[in-house]
């Protein structure tokens, strides 16, 4: 691994877990979608900001995107509140207006400028390492390194900062409010903190993809706990696990760094939602398997008990009468029959005869009285 | 009468920070005590609009301290309204709230929140224990933690209300009865004075509705204030000492005996009444007549007491009896 290998990897890492951590409160917070507005309108900042300095490595940038960014959310916020609209389509209204600026003002007057369609799209992260921090001469290491590990500084003392206060109004915001913990504050807070973490990411991952870095390793997590602090810990794992992911693969196709990173976001969410132990949808379809199973055991003890002892018992509990008397496959009967005599409730008598335990017996009249 | 401001206007609640063994004694009436003979919230010619729809129409209403008083009505009679704007949740249109002589600002402080179970994500990552904790917030003020004593309060509070085993469960494997409980205690981690309910019993098990009601006697008994959102008017004579009839005006308010009656929830409820034949309490026991008017001080403050405004049911701006004093 050459050393510019390593420093692509850290930066995808470093990106990935600066999104990552405000993205669960986003995904909490039900605002996932305004993730993707911010990422696109903060580019009229950029754009605005670059013509004011005519700098591209201005920290005015951030500045003005980050305020962009804030910007945005209000408008957002302004337009519902008018109640014409709904908040989705608030959000669908302000951001594309926004962003279409921005594209008109990079298509007329920054044509020879680098700013062009691509690097906003996808970023250019194989190149970052190529831009330098330089101090006195020495060499720091690539410029956006830098500015994300400060950004990710940053999110993280703001989340430790502020988890209590976050979390409740995430919560429950009218309790917040009573208990005079502004939720609107921390709202303007908590955007400022996505907006400037999505202009850090931007210049690295592009702006659509920051939105698959704040979204998917979140909404992963989710899946995986009910505990938010173990939330905040997997979102990480799984967004740096992404990067590292993403940069390899694309190492082997020869593809975009940022595009096979988001894929593997992707990929990884795809995982926990068929895997995931409660949650996912393997979970689920055992459960359900498991259930139908007991129930079906259930009746049939309920059926052994209304025919135990009658004439017609040597007929009618007989595992082969099952399928016509109960409306079940063979296959599903003989299934049945495996797992109540796996539970102890009916033993297998002389022939095909099925007989119940004291057990069954209990749990079959236990059920008949409820 | 003006309630005096008990307290230099610092926003915490009134009283020393927790109970002694002693409970928080207010036969003894120090310089830190609540002034228990002005009401514990008074409001004043309240209008709360939604977008020009009066949702809350120049109401008056005083809730006495140490009372447990019911705010009854129909749908969209505002109960939830007048909760919300005490709390400082919902912008008045007009008005003057005033909590233990206080402004909205500082005084809701003094006030514990139990909102409508619905109103939150019962999804959202989180233990019961957690939840209860976040009652200790508003103590504990921005960026400090909460830490054992937090947690041993949470417990406690836990334990009143007969959830302490389920305090380590997430939230989202709660039945409707048990998450009433928890916000319940939540509340009462508070350690408010006056406690602020929207529908507590709203839908619960029995099991929930003996321990709210428990936990009611328990606050009464203490001296502490408890104002409910109530829908079920047979037990309103059972639970309760006070009683606000509401719609979209005050209609009455005042004890149980006097205010309850037959004719004020025709009126409230606009001649269909709940439940009606389960209502005790002959109408006029010791009361002033009907239409006698409202000792409440107001209806010349507000151009809009009647005649011009739009009544929102007939004779609903006849303010029958009014038991507060």
């Amino acid at each position: 691994m050459t050393a510019m290998e390593f420093e692509v990897q850290l930066l995808a890492v470093v990106v990935a877990v600066a999104c990552a951590l405000p993205g669960c409160f986003l995904v909490l917070r039900r605002m996932a979608l305004l993730s993707d507005a911010i990422s696109h309108s903060i580019l009229l900042g950029i754009v605005l900001a670059f013509f004011w300095v005519q700098d591209l490595a201005s920290p005015v940038l951030i500045v003005a995107a980050a305020a962009t960014g804030v910007l945005t959310v209000a408008l957002v916020e302004a337009l519902h509140a008018t109640r014409r609209v709904k908040e989705d389509a608030a959000i669908a209204l302000v951001f594309p207006a926004l962003f279409s600026i921005a594209v008109l003002l990079i298509a007329r007057h920054a044509g020879d400028v680098h700013l062009d369609v691509d690097a906003v799209l996808l970023g250019e992260i194989a190149f970052a390492p190529l831009r330098r921090f330089e101090w006195n001469g020495v060499d720091l290491g690539p410029r956006s390194l830098w500015v994300m590990g400060i950004i990710l500084l940053l999110n993280a003392a703001f989340l430790a900062l502020v988890y209590k206060e976050l979390k409740l109004s995430t919560f429950d915001a009218g309790l917040a409010a009573a208990l005079g913990f502004s939720p609107v504050l921390l709202q303007y807070a908590f955007m400022s903190v996505v907006s400037v973490t999505a202009v850090g990411a931007f210049d690295a991952v592009g702006s659509i993809l920051v939105v698959a870095l704040m979204i998917a390793p979140p909404a992963a997590a989710r899946l995986l706990t009910h505990r938010l602090p173990l939330l905040l810990l997997l979102s990480a794992l799984i967004a740096a696990a992404s990067a590292l992911l993403g940069f390899h693969v694309a190492l082997r196709l020869d593809a975009s760094i940022a595009g096979c990173m988001a894929v593997a976001t992707g990929v990884l969410f795809f995982l926990a939602l068929l895997l995931a132990p409660e949650r996912g949808a393997l979970a689920r379809i055992l459960l359900r398997h498991r259930q139908r199973l007991e129930f079906a055991g259930l009746m049939l003890t309920i059926h052994l008990l209304n025919h135990e002892g009658t004439p017609r018992a040597s007929e009618e509990n007989r595992l082969g009468h099952l399928p016509e008397h109960l409306r079940w496959s063979r296959d599903f009967a003989l299934r049945v029959a495996r797992h109540v005599e796996r539970e102890g409730l009916v033993i297998q008598g002389p022939g095909d005869r099925l007989e119940l335990t004291p057990l069954g017996r209990e749990a079959a009249r236990h059920l008949m009285v409820r | 009468m003006k309630p005096e401001p008990t307290r230099e206007g610092d926003g915490r609640r009134p009283g020393p920070g927790r109970r002694g063994p002693e409970g928080r004694g207010r036969g003894d009436a120090s310089g830190e005590e609540i002034d228990r003979t002005s009401p514990a919230i008074e409001v004043n010619d309240l209008t709360v609009a939604y977008r020009e729809q009066p949702v809350l129409w120049d109401v008056d209403v005083a809730f006495r301290h140490g009372a447990l008083t019911a705010i009854v009505g129909p749908n969209g009679a505002g109960k939830t309204t007048l909760i919300q704007t005490i709390l400082g949740l919902v912008r008045p249109a007009a008005g003057r709230i005033r909590i233990l002589g206080q402004p909205v600002r500082e005084g809701r402080r003094s006030v514990a929140y139990v909102p409508q179970r619905g109103s939150v994500d019962w999804d959202f990552p989180t233990s019961v224990l957690d939840v209860v904790v976040m009652g200790t917030y508003g103590r504990l003020g921005w960026f400090r933690r909460p830490g054992r004593r937090e947690r041993e309060a949470a417990l406690e509070a836990l334990a009143k209300v007969g959830m302490e085993a389920f305090a380590e469960r997430q939230i989202r494997q709660l039945s409707g009865g048990q998450q009433q409980r928890v916000f319940l205690a939540r509340a009462l981690v508070q350690e408010a004075p006056i406690y602020l309910m929207d529908e507590p019993f709203q839908g619960v098990d029995a099991r929930t509705e003996r321990a709210i009601v428990e936990v009611l006697s328990d606050l009464r008994a203490r001296g502490d204030t408890v104002i409910a959102v109530h829908h079920a008017l047979q037990t309103v004579p059972e639970y309760f000492d006070d009683v606000v009839l509401l719609n979209v005006r005050r209609i009455a308010s005042g004890p149980v005996p006097q205010v309850f009656t037959e004719e004020n929830l025709r009126t409230c409820y606009g001649g269909r009444v709940p439940f009606l034949h389960a209502v005790a309490g002959p109408p006029g026991a010791g009361s002033p007549a009907p239409g006698a008017g409202s000792p409440v001080p107001g209806p010349g403050s507000s151009a809009s007491s009647s005649g011009a405004a739009p009544s929102p049911r007939p004779g609903a701006s006849a303010r029958p009896a009014d038991g507060s004093a």
